[in-house]
């Protein structure tokens, strides 16, 4: 495990060079985008520093609730995501409280599993293991069910006649919504089905990489990828499935009609 | 007996009404006064309040498939889920019959993308009389017809009100109204009224 090579911060601003060259060269052809390059490069420079000074901090206390703390903040960022991704979404506390309770959910109930189960460290909330692992499992969630809500909602609003079709020929709600239901489980767990797809064939992952780089037997790193390729896929599935029934239920009503008015 | 009191939504009503079996109510009145929101909350598609009873039962007993069953709407604009005509129907005994008098016998195969206004319609019509209703809400089902194809559908129209069953038309085309309804109402703002000086 002695083969980690640690970098310096002039390392970082070598690395930095070639970026810099795309926004020159932007800047030459009139591209116009050379400051939102060097913009979002700042941004990202300040947000992994300050990440990387709070995982110190937290990874040094060692404390059950700051842990939790940060795994509620991270949960209330992407339930903010879930909900700015979609184009047409629930009224109310429901826009934001269904993808995000969803995925918080899945996420969680997974990520506890694995970790006092199959990692088992001690304590099993470890925050060096089970934040990065809540992280990974949460984006990837977040992601499913932000495009198994969208394609819902989308789908709801434009096939209305469809589904208000086989309702008026005696058609329980869950009849009538099945075909835009099942579009939009797919539409959901298309992303991971295609990382599974594509994984280790197209591309190395980023933890699997970031361990190999670290020194570790790359077989070793395969395991924890296999590991956490289950984890994202189990819970994205349980988060979409969740996310997209509990709208369905919203959606229409227990007199069995479409309830667009809960939608804006 | 089909009968409806104080039906309302927050744009139509209340409405009462009663309409026997084997009677055909005309509804006339202009574009957005109404009719079509007046037959949803009779199909009790949009929030409603008030109270609609076939034979004595109210919907309020019965889940709301079991209402529609009974009870059946075809919107003006006709909807369709599955690629295919076929798909949107049962292979039951009398569709072929249905479908031959709408001169649609060959459509089963077909892709509703290629379906006309008018052929959707017909279709629309047929597709709802499958399961038997004992009320059809019928929403301008000669709107985009030719002369034949009116003639067709309103002759589907009198089987049924010799079957007995309930049919509530709008129409804008008062010489239908006149051929097919025993009587005739208008829709102003929301209010079903007496039409003036139609036949008692």
């Amino acid at each position: 495990m002695s083969t980690y090579i640690s970098l310096s911060y002039l390392d970082l601003v070598g690395a930095s060079v070639f970026l810099i060259l795309n926004a020159v060269c932007s800047f030459a052809l009139k591209l116009g985008l050379e400051r939102q390059l060097l913009f979002s490069a700042l941004r990202m420079i300040v947000q992994l520093l300050m990440v990387g000074l709070v995982l110190k901090a937290v990874f040094a206390a060692s404390s059950a609730l700051l842990t939790l703390m940060i795994a509620v903040i991270m949960i209330t960022f992407a339930g903010r995501e879930i909900r700015a991704r979609q184009e047409r979404r629930l009224t109310g506390i429901w826009g934001y409280g269904l993808g995000a309770t969803s995925m918080m959910f899945a996420g969680t109930i997974v990520t506890v599993c694995v970790l006092v189960l199959q990692i088992e460290p001690q304590p099993w909330w470890t925050p060096q293991i089970a934040l990065p692992l809540f992280g990974m499992v949460l984006g990837n969630t977040m992601t499913g069910v932000s495009l198994g809500l969208d394609t819902l909602h989308t789908t709801v609003y434009r096939e209305r006649a469809a589904i208000e079709a086989q309702l008026l020929l005696g058609r329980t709600r869950w009849e009538a919504i099945l075909p835009c239901a099942r579009r939009s489980l797919r539409s959901g767990f298309t992303p991971i089905i295609n990382a599974m797809a594509a994984t280790g064939v197209v591309s190395l992952p980023g933890m699997m990489t970031g361990q190999i780089l670290s020194g570790v037997d790359p077989q070793e790193a395969v395991k924890y990828q296999i590991l956490i390729m289950f984890m994202i896929a189990g819970a994205t599935g349980l988060g979409v499935l969740g996310a997209v029934f509990g709208s369905v239920w919203r959606l229409t009503d227990h007199r069995h009609r479409v309830r667009l008015d809960r939608m804006v | 007996m089909f009968e409806i009191v104080d039906l309302g939504t927050s744009h139509v009503g209340p409405v009462s009404v009663c309409v026997a079996g084997g009677e055909c109510l005309a509804i006339l009145g202009a574009s957005g006064s109404g009719k079509s929101l007046l037959f949803r909350a009779i199909a009790d598609l949009d929030p409603n309040h008030g109270d609609v009873s076939l034979n004595g039962r109210s919907r309020a007993e019965m889940p709301a498939y079991e209402w529609r069953r009974q009870v059946s709407f075809v919107p003006a604009e006709t909807g369709w889920w599955a690629d295919r005509v076929g798909d949107h129907f049962d292979a039951d005994g009398d569709l072929e019959d249905l479908l031959e008098t709408v001169d649609l016998k060959n459509a089963l195969d077909w892709e509703v993308n290629r379906l006309s206004t008018g052929e959707r319609h017909r279709l629309g019509i047929v597709r709802a009389l499958q399961a038997r209703p004992s009320v059809l809400l019928l929403d301008e089902p000669t709107a985009s017809l030719d002369a034949d194809m009116t003639d067709a559908v309103e002759s589907i129209i009198k089987q049924q009100l010799a079957r007995d069953v309930c049919v509530l038309l709008v129409t804008h085309d008062p010489d239908q109204a006149k051929r097919l309804a025993h009587r005739s109402m208008r829709m102003m703002g929301g209010r079903l009224q007496a039409e003036p000086g139609a036949k008692p």
